[in-house]
């Protein structure tokens, strides 16, 4: 691959956002950045995987937190921003890859190789994809959805300028209800290609 | 309650809440609720022009008591207090120059290896400097270096530096309270009220002191468990570097120390030579930059507008509080809970600044309660000085018991949390909230039996 690109998939809860990630990375020979990544840091910053994993997309408490200049007591923010160093390292090293979710089109807003993409899902395929995936009830799959999705949104707002999903500041965005994971991957991997192409 | 004094204090709260908040940074969000007391408290609601100039203070500026002080002075605790802006100023391009000399990593790497890198020594000893450094430089700056010269012997030394770092933090925030220039609420204590270095040295610098031996005593006991675990086998010392490679350069070194020592010597001298701390800031600023010579630009970028514009737009906010009144509710409202008694008195203000202060920014809380014990004062006949000395402990120390109590706490954590050693409130308030306790019991006892 010729030139630098940074693909951010930035996903709602259960819209199978993550597995289309893995199909495109699987499909264009990319990296995928996902959880995976606390794995990485914990090596090579020897930090506890059980801090990384704690502090994981999870949003600041505002009223038990406080920041003084560009230091913060909250550690859900200190977490953040040391992943976000960390894919900056990445994409400074001349790396292509996919990052799913940790605000990757805010992390790499000024980079030319990013595309934004945002994947969302009908709410009934979205609590059907949940309730397989983690063997719940409807109860406990829609607890499970808005919860997750409140606190993503609340991370993500917390370090972007724009709010989450807003359908005016992605390159894209994508109801993976309509033709499911193969297709949606097929689309999209067009698109990036085309992309790629103007770059 | 009339229409002025409910608009100072919803500008008040709004102010309080939105710095909570912190989605807006701090210093917009005091100097925005500044024009809005300037608009609408005190040109709306007031009509009086007056107060809008006596709030902004300006004349003071241009007065010879400003700089050189012959006898009492205090700069009118009313509006911005311009002498404790201009010497955080002066001391911050001093600080300034002074880490880029490499001062504060020397001085770090120098007492680790006088105590031979052994754990326990080490831990006493940076204890001991983080409260002697607190009395002079601001407690963000002595935590910043301390914190991660700790972090980077605890890896080298293996051992964990969390205890550490919470012990130096408390100890940062309790060496602040000794002196007139270590912590922002006394030096708004001191130039609002007219207080020398050596009046904070035998008043609050005699509790400080008491109360070092003690917290160095309790931190020992907490954590010697964990520091004795650090047995200092396999550890290859030459991997430790030498002091003297923090130097950048050996000149600016030098006189960053000379200009330390001088800036010590004239704040421990003001009551006799009678120049003021604006001076002193202003001298030692302009000292610092002269000397930087082709740095001295890149010093004046380093400095933190951010704080000082932060302390303008509080000065006038809590300046309407004062001119419509509120504050002088408030000390009626203590008054009258007290019943005149001079214990009862110092218990609120020392346990309500303590509490307040482990939750909200102690330099607002100072500079609202400033007037608020004068006041106090004027009407009850109790000596002011006690009810200084109360409130400069209950919001020096109350800061330390929580982790965004203080700007030291918020900066250590955060030093810690990036090395990949988070501190959460429960590990932080186990050993803090203890000793702050025990610390404010101290204040109070000494309070109660030298003054009362």
């Amino acid at each position: 691959m010729d030139k630098q690109v940074i693909i951010s998939i930035s996903r709602e809860f259960g819209s199978q956002g993550h597995h289309i990630a893995n199909q495109i990375a699987k499909d264009m020979n990319l990296k995928l950045y996902d959880r995976n990544i606390l794995d990485m840091m914990a090596t090579e910053k020897n930090i506890k995987l059980e801090y990384l994993e704690k502090y994981d997309e999870r949003p600041k408490n505002v009223m038990l937190s406080r920041r003084v200049g560009k230091f913060s007591n909250s550690l859900e923010e200190v977490f953040a921003e040391l992943q976000f160093d960390f894919l900056r390292e990445k994409a400074e090293s001349g790396e292509s890859f996919i990052i799913v979710g940790r605000c990757g089109e805010t992390v790499f807003k000024d980079h030319d190789g990013l595309i934004s993409i945002f994947v969302t899902g009908d709410y009934e395929d979205k609590l059907r994809n949940v309730m397989e995936h983690f063997n719940l009830n409807e109860k406990q799959a829609m607890d499970k959805m808005s919860r997750h999705d409140k606190s993503r949104k609340r991370y993500h707002n917390y370090h972007s300028e724009f709010k989450w999903g807003d359908s005016r500041y992605y390159d894209l965005c994508i109801n993976s209800s309509k033709l499911g994971v193969e297709e949606t991957s097929q689309i999209l991997e067009r698109y990036i290609k085309l992309r790629m192409d103007k770059m | 309650m009339n229409v002025a004094q409910i608009l100072a204090v919803l500008i008040f709260v709004a102010m309080f809440v939105l710095i909570v908040i912190d989605k807006i940074e701090r210093h917009i969000v005091t100097l925005v609720c500044g024009g809005a007391t300037l608009l609408l408290v005190f040109c709306v609601a007031m009509k009086d022009f007056d107060a809008v100039m006596h709030t902004l203070n300006f004349k003071s500026i241009f007065t010879s008591e400003f700089w050189y002080a012959a006898g009492e002075n205090a700069e009118s605790s009313s509006g911005i207090n311009w002498a404790t802006i201009i010497f955080i100023a002066g001391m911050m391009i001093m600080v300034e120059g002074m880490a880029k000399a490499g001062f504060f990593r020397w001085l770090c790497m120098k007492l680790a290896k006088l105590v031979n890198y052994k754990t326990i020594p080490l831990f006493i000893a940076f204890m001991l400097m983080s409260a002697m450094l607190a009395m002079f430089i601001d407690s963000i700056t002595v935590i910043l270096f301390l914190a991660a010269v700790t972090v980077e012997l605890a890896k080298l030394l293996k051992f964990d530096p969390i205890p550490m770092i919470l012990a130096e933090i408390f100890c940062a925030n309790l060496g602040g309270s000794a002196t007139m220039c270590g912590d922002p609420p006394n030096i708004i204590v001191g130039t609002s009220l007219g207080y020398s270095f050596a009046d904070f040295i035998t008043n609050t610098g005699l509790i400080a002191g008491i109360s070092v031996i003690c917290v160095v005593v309790y931190f020992y006991m907490v954590y010697r468990k964990e520091l004795a675990m650090a047995d200092g086998s396999n550890i290859d010392f030459t991997t430790i570097p030498e002091p003297k490679e923090a130097i950048t350069n050996i000149k600016d070194f030098t006189i960053s120390v000379i200009i330390f020592i001088t800036a010590i010597v004239l704040l421990v001298t003001h009551a006799m030579t009678h120049l003021t701390v604006a001076f002193i800031g202003g001298l030692i600023a302009i000292v610092t930059l002269i000397t930087s010579g082709k740095y001295a630009i890149s010093l004046l970028k380093k400095v933190d507008y951010k704080t000082l514009l932060f302390f303008i737009g509080l000065f006038i906010v809590v300046g309407g509080l004062e001119e419509t009144g509120v504050l002088e509710i408030i000390s009626k409202l203590i008054s009258d809970v007290s019943g005149g008694n001079i214990y009862i008195m110092v218990a609120i203000i020392l346990w309500v600044s303590a509490i307040a202060s482990a939750f909200v920014d102690n330099i607002p809380f100072a500079a609202t309660m400033i007037p608020v014990i004068q006041s106090l004062s004027a009407t009850t006949g109790v000596d002011l000085d006690i009810l200084a000395w109360t409130l400069s402990m209950g919001t020096d120390v109350g800061g330390s018991a929580t982790p965004i109590g203080a700007s030291a706490n918020v900066v250590g954590t955060s030093v810690a949390a990036k090395s990949g050693h988070p501190i959460g409130w429960g590990k932080y308030c186990k050993s803090a909230v203890p000793a702050t306790l025990i610390v404010v019991t101290i204040s109070m006892i000494v309070i109660f039996v030298r003054y009362c």
